[in-house]
């Protein structure tokens, strides 16, 4: 057979066996070549699947021949696709920019492990996307959580150690309930296929071990995810990771972690159980709505700019929660665009971020005062991916604001949609906290900003750049996430 | 979950209730102590209690051994078995990168007490402001 039959396995196959080589390679040069040219074969491989899924629907890839319900399932559909984009799109912004950014945060003889505990993360997060087996989801979160304490471990500050372990019993404890509710989801349906699954739990719909495995799955994925009550893994793990590590996560993990909760809630269990059964739509509104607020208003008072846009993050996922509460074409849309818009802008953020801590060595408010004047492109730049955050006019994050209040007013509910317009002046706030310190402050007289290679400086100015241009052009981004919400939505019907 | 009532209903479910009990037990323990080994301790408890619920339901009452022979015609079902294989190692490296982690905590804090460590770092990203 040609390659091209076998892409859906050779996508997370590649970065999966170019993990161990970088080991064996142990030359940090060495590593980093196979690292970015993984990234980069990956990225040509999504968009190579995508463009199968775009002609000719699904892509169904029988791992090692077992056919469909028996053996395991990669499925490539309009949903995964755009995941895997996603996913490997960053790996291949971020791996390039991650050399000279680890080589002044981690100690050199760590750095080939580095892109060791980076490959292993994406095969995870690739896995994920692709596979169309419940159990296969499981094994491939771990593989990509392992790599991801292993990863936010490295960071320079010891309490970079705390926030991994903390990590890794909230991620263990998620992950746990999730295997719970897919194992509840076996026993019933006798099955581990997502398909095969959705069409068996018709049957056994509503039964208490059903719901059961609902409620776990809601409450592991939604711990992976970050949900406001169950966020307080996350600004830490940010905040002490290496920049570039924080970066890619920011971009990345939490994003699939949605992507494993519209698979379950609209592939398996179907609308009709989730938001009938279960107050599921009004509980996911109240917490959307309380994580938007809270961790806005959290925002507004930190200090240290990367504890300041995780916490963003842990509101911005709130947007992303709240599209899909609405049940509605309109509102899976903008969830699913958020994913992509709020990853390319979180990790224009953080790459830049990564720059500021190379070149004045932190970003704390106050070591970044006069930013606008010794460093006016990053300032800039954060500026522009700041008003993303925001939902300006012309910038990704106000595509997604667009469809949000748009599904509010298709449900006539006004307040709302000035809900989520007030949540945007409290994003403006923290952005405005930047903004102050950077050009209406003088600059520190012992600062000396170091200068930063362009391998740095690209992948951030790519990545702004996407912001806007998303912002403008909405062709590659609202419709294929309108045809992954209309598949999920007519699934269920 | 009707017939779960009255004493051989209950008693029918059995192995539900140690996993049950097992599962909440080691919640507790991850939640109520602030030991840092004892936590992972109650992590791993915590995630076998999940290997029980998925292999007490794979055996049948009177099935044999999944290979085919002429002589049964009830098997017990097996991928239970195969799937918490993979569950075991995942938790082995889970539990394994967990205390790996406590070693490197004891040596940046010179302590594996959660309350101690949060005392040695008294609020967020305040060292580079004092300089």
């Amino acid at each position: 057979m040609s390659v091209a039959a076998h892409l859906p396995a050779l996508q997370v196959v590649l970065p999966l066996l170019a993990a161990p080589l970088t080991v064996l390679l142990r030359r940090p040069g060495l590593a980093y070549a196979v690292a970015v040219a993984a990234s980069w074969c990956t990225l040509a491989i999504a968009a190579a699947l995508a463009m199968q899924v775009a002609g000719s629907g699904v892509v169904s890839y029988a791992i090692g021949n077992w056919p469909a319900p028996i053996g395991i399932e990669y499925r490539v559909d309009a949903l995964s696709s755009f995941m895997l984009l996603l996913v490997s799109g960053m790996a291949s912004v971020v791996l390039p920019y991650a050399r000279a950014s680890i080589e002044r945060e981690i100690p050199a003889p760590q750095h080939y492990l580095f892109y060791t505990m980076f490959l292993l993360c994406v095969a995870g997060l690739l896995g994920i996307s692709i596979t169309g087996d419940a159990f296969n989801i499981f094994v491939f979160l771990e593989i990509s959580s392992l790599s991801t304490y292993v990863l936010i471990a490295l960071g320079r500050d010891r309490r970079a150690l705390v926030a991994a372990y903390q990590y890794l019993i909230m991620g263990t404890i998620g992950a746990t309930f999730i295997v719970i509710g897919i194992g509840l989801l076996y026993l019933m349906t006798g099955t581990l296929n997502l398909a095969d699954m959705g069409l068996r739990i018709g049957a056994v719909s509503g039964t208490r071990p059903v719901l059961a495995a609902l409620a776990f799955l809601t409450v592991g994925v939604s711990l992976k995810l970050a949900l406001f009550p169950l966020h307080h893994w996350l600004p830490n793990a940010y905040a002490y990771a290496p920049s570039a590590v924080s970066a890619f996560l920011a971009a990345t993990a939490t994003k699939v972690a949605v992507y494993v909760l519209l698979r379950f809630y609209f592939g398996v269990f179907g609308e009709s159980q989730v938001f009938g059964r279960l107050p599921m739509a009004q509980m996911m509104l109240v917490l959307a709505l309380a994580g938007m607020f809270v961790a806005s208003t959290v925002a507004i008072f930190q200090t240290d700019l990367k504890r300041l846009f995780a916490y963003s993050s842990v509101s911005q996922i709130g947007y992303i929660i709240l599209g899909l509460s609405y049940d509605s074409a309109t509102g899976l849309t903008a969830s699913i665009v958020h994913l992509f818009n709020h990853g390319i802008t979180k990790g224009a953020v953080f790459l830049l971020l990564g720059i500021v801590v190379a070149s004045v060595g932190g970003v704390t408010l106050l070591r970044v005062q006069g930013l606008g004047r010794l460093m006016p492109w990053t300032s800039a730049g954060i500026v522009l991916a700041g008003l993303s955050l925001i939902g300006v006019p012309g910038t990704a994050g106000f595509v997604t604001k667009w469809y949000l209040v748009l599904a509010a007013l298709e449900k006539d509910q006004w307040w709302l949609a000035f809900l989520i317009v007030l949540s945007s002046l409290l994003s403006l706030v923290y952005v405005w906290r930047f903004v102050e310190a950077a050009y209406f402050r003088e600059p520190r007289k012992d600062l000396v900003p170091a200068r930063v290679p362009p391998s740095m400086a690209l992948p951030a100015a790519v990545l702004v750049a996407a912001v806007i241009v998303f912002g403008l052009d909405t062709t590659y981004t609202v419709d294929p996430a309108l045809r992954a919400a209309e598949m999920l939505l007519g699934r269920a019907r | 979950m009707s017939d779960a009532q009255g004493l051989p209903g209950l008693l029918g479910h059995f192995s539900y209730f140690v996993t049950i009990f097992l599962l909440v037990a080691g919640l507790f323990i991850v939640i109520a102590r602030g030991n840092l080994i004892k936590k992972l301790v109650g992590l791993s408890v915590f995630q076998t209690s999940v290997y029980l619920l998925y292999i007490a339901p794979g055996k049948l009452v009177g099935g044999t051994a999944p290979i085919i022979n002429p002589a049964y015609t009830v098997y017990s079902n097996p991928l239970p078995h195969v799937l918490i294989l993979t569950a075991i190692v995942v938790g082995v490296a889970t539990l394994a990168l967990g205390l790996a982690l406590v070693v490197r905590i004891r040596e940046a804090y010179g302590t594996i007490e959660e309350d101690e460590i949060l005392l040695q770092d008294p609020g967020a990203a305040t060292e580079d402001e004092v300089r």
